[in-house]
């Protein structure tokens, strides 16, 4: 598989970031970036990785199930996290979960039908003292209300209709 | 960035230079005396560091609170065997947001207080292990360990020491359980996150099966201060053997929630009133999580107390990691008790029997029970079941998923005895009961 220049700069640090025969380390990172620019961990990325460190494909396999970024599928073109955990939960968070839903017209882990936007319903984010949270993409966006929730989703839908013009 | 105002409460040390235009750069970072404590201790022998930092009473920020001096005295020597140090920015419990702070305000503090550490065993290496989430933080402590390094603060001979040593940041990809420093240790080396048997300890048998140092981020952001202000005068800010600062994350039904920075002894409900300017639209208190989501909560009357290591202790919660909820008179205990156990359900690495099925059945019992399908006899049940899995699980996940059900139920029994009244009658096979 190849790669943009910049995740194979990345890959090449990994690889050299751990001791001597440890590059089994740079496994979950390197699915972490691959999935980022790729969009979701396909069987070709991870018998790639297996490869590029020495492993075997079961034990790449092996930790996609266990960590909860890494997903076996592509998903929507903006992943919209909105914790509901109990500093979250107690401000609205639950609530706010549930309005996004409305908004988007998908449950958790659904997708928009135009493949915008994926819903999660997330754990604590570590925005707890700025509550209610939600994560677009890595972005962080902090005490969210439903209007302010709306607005960012007609913003992304705007932008993106206007790249789609051009 | 600051998310929230500061208050002129604070006592800041870790936070000194929150706030300072381009805080996060080595330049203003070498105008406020940084890296001098690092170049302080290249003078000093190990024992001399450990003993000051022992004077110091700092004591782990990351959820124990063990002393940090100490467990850097249980690192071995002469094994033959390199150590590393690792530090612990996985910052996962809910409640607690200061972490992500202090690489995004002043990451070369942290880097200085891991050099410190390295410098002290002759580490050739430190990971800073950073939960996936937060990777506009990876970029940020990236560029500051470049600049380290053009600088001669990293890489080789460091300031002519002749001693090398390399620091790498290493993502999590979404996992509480890798912030339990066993687990974080086994995902480090590209594995799932499953804890480890204890002993050894990673100070004796840690990162790459070596000698470890093994710290949570705050902890090790405020050892630059101790080698540049005195040991005794971090002892001296806060009470007895809780030496130093803490960053109070605050959230919860308070006007002013946020991270502020105080002694550690600060009072709680001057914390609550003063710092946080008081309940939010004028409701009474009904109970504090002093310490993240595991930690046992506090009734409003309990609250009266001051926020270090002991005093929490002594009222049979804990510390923790810094994260205070605070609950006002119309929470839903039963509904935060619920929420919890999700949480630790959905977090357990499955590894121990007694952790995977017990916060398993705790879940589907509060689900039950809150969905309207409680019986009387569930209160105790729920009250058995964490009581049963606590210390005996493989790590203490479990303990974390046990302390606040059992308390939410001990402390507030008439909640969940009052929402037996509002049950919907529900015909529920006897087997989908138990
Ligand atoms: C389930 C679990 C999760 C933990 N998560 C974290 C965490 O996110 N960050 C952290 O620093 N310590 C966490 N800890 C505590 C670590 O195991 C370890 O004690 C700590 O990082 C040591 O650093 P300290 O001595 O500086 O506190 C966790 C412990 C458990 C049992
Ligand atoms: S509980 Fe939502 S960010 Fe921490």
């Amino acid at each position: 598989m190849t790669f943009s220049p910049a995740l194979e700069e990345r890959f090449a640090k990994l690889l050299t970031s751990y001791p001597a025969g440890r590059t089994r380390s740079a496994v979950v990172p390197m699915l972490l970036y691959a999935q980022d620019e790729l969009g979701w961990v396909s069987r070709e990325l991870i018998e790639e990785v297996a490869r590029r460190t020495g492993v075997t494909a079961v034990q790449v396999d092996e930790v996609i199930g266990y960590y909860s970024m890494l997903r076996r599928h592509p998903i929507g073109k903006h992943l919209v996290q909105v914790c509901t955990n109990i500093c979250c939960m107690v401000v609205g968070g639950q609530d706010l979960f549930e309005h996004a839903s409305k908004t988007l017209g998908v449950g958790h882990k659904g997708t928009t039908t135009d493949g915008l936007f994926t819903l999660e319903e997330v754990e604590c984010m570590g925005a707890c003292s700025w509550a209610p949270a939600i994560q677009v993409g890595y972005d962080f966006h902090h005490q969210v209300t439903p209007e302010r929730f709306d607005r960012l989703i007609e913003g992304l839908r705007n932008a993106e209709a206007e790249t789609r013009k051009v | 960035m600051l998310y929230n105002e500061p208050s002129p409460l604070e006592v800041k040390v870790v936070t000194r230079r929150f706030g300072k235009p381009d805080s996060e750069k080595i330049d203003t970072y070498l105008a406020d005396e940084g890296y001098e404590a690092f170049k302080k201790t290249l003078t000093l022998t190990p024992e001399a560091i450990i003993d000051e930092l022992k004077a110091s009473s700092l004591r782990g920020r990351g959820g124990a609170g063990f002393p940090t001096g100490l467990k850097w005295s249980f690192v071995p020597r002469n094994t033959g065997k390199p150590a590393y140090i690792i530090c612990n920015s996985d910052e996962s419990e809910p409640g607690t947001c200061k972490d992500r702070l202090l690489m995004e305000n002043d990451p070369h503090q942290l880097i200085e207080g891991m050099l410190i550490a390295g410098w002290t065993v002759r580490s050739p290496a430190g990971y800073i292990f950073i939960r996936g989430e937060y990777r506009y933080l990876i970029d940020i402590v990236d560029r500051a360990v470049a600049e380290a390094y053009e600088r001669g603060f990293l890489g080789k001979n460091i300031l002519g020491s002749g001693w090398d040593h390399d620091i790498y940041t290493h993502t999590g990809a979404g996992a509480y359980e890798c912030g339990e420093e066993s687990a974080l240790l086994e995902s480090l080396e590209g594995k799932r996150g499953i804890p480890r048997l204890k002993p050894p300890f990673p100070a004796v048998v840690g990162a790459f099966q070596c000698p470890t140092i093994l710290n949570n981020c705050e902890t090790f952001s405020a050892i630059p201060a101790i080698f540049r202000q005195g040991a005794e005068w971090f002892a001296s800010l806060g009470p007895p053997k809780n030496g130093g600062t803490r960053m109070m994350c605050v959230s919860g039904h308070v006007n002013k929630p946020g991270v502020y920075e105080l002694p550690l002894g600060f009072p709680l409900m001057r914390l609550i009133n003063e710092v946080c300017g008081g309940m939010r639209n004028g409701k009474k208190l009904k109970a504090v999580i002093p310490g993240g989501s595991s930690s046992p909560c506090l009734r409003a009357e309990e609250c009266d107390i001051g926020l270090d290591f002991d005093s929490i202790a002594k009222a049979k919660s804990m510390a923790g990691s810094g994260g205070i909820v605070v609950l006002d008179e119309d929470t839903d205990i039963v509904g935060l008790a619920l929420r919890t156990i999700k949480f630790y359900q959905h977090e357990s690495c499955g590894w121990c029997i007694p952790c995977r099925e017990g916060t398993t059945w705790l879940k589907k019992i509060l689900e039950r029970y809150h969905g309207g399908g409680g019986r009387e006899k569930d209160i105790d049940l729920i009250h058995e079941i964490a009581k049963g899995m606590f210390g005996r699980t493989f790590c203490a996940l479990g303990d974390a998923a046990a302390m606040p059900t059992y308390t939410f139920i001990e402390k507030f029994r008439d909640e969940f005895e009052a929402y037996l009244q509002k049950s919907r009658p529900k015909q529920i096979p006897e087997l989908a009961l138990l």
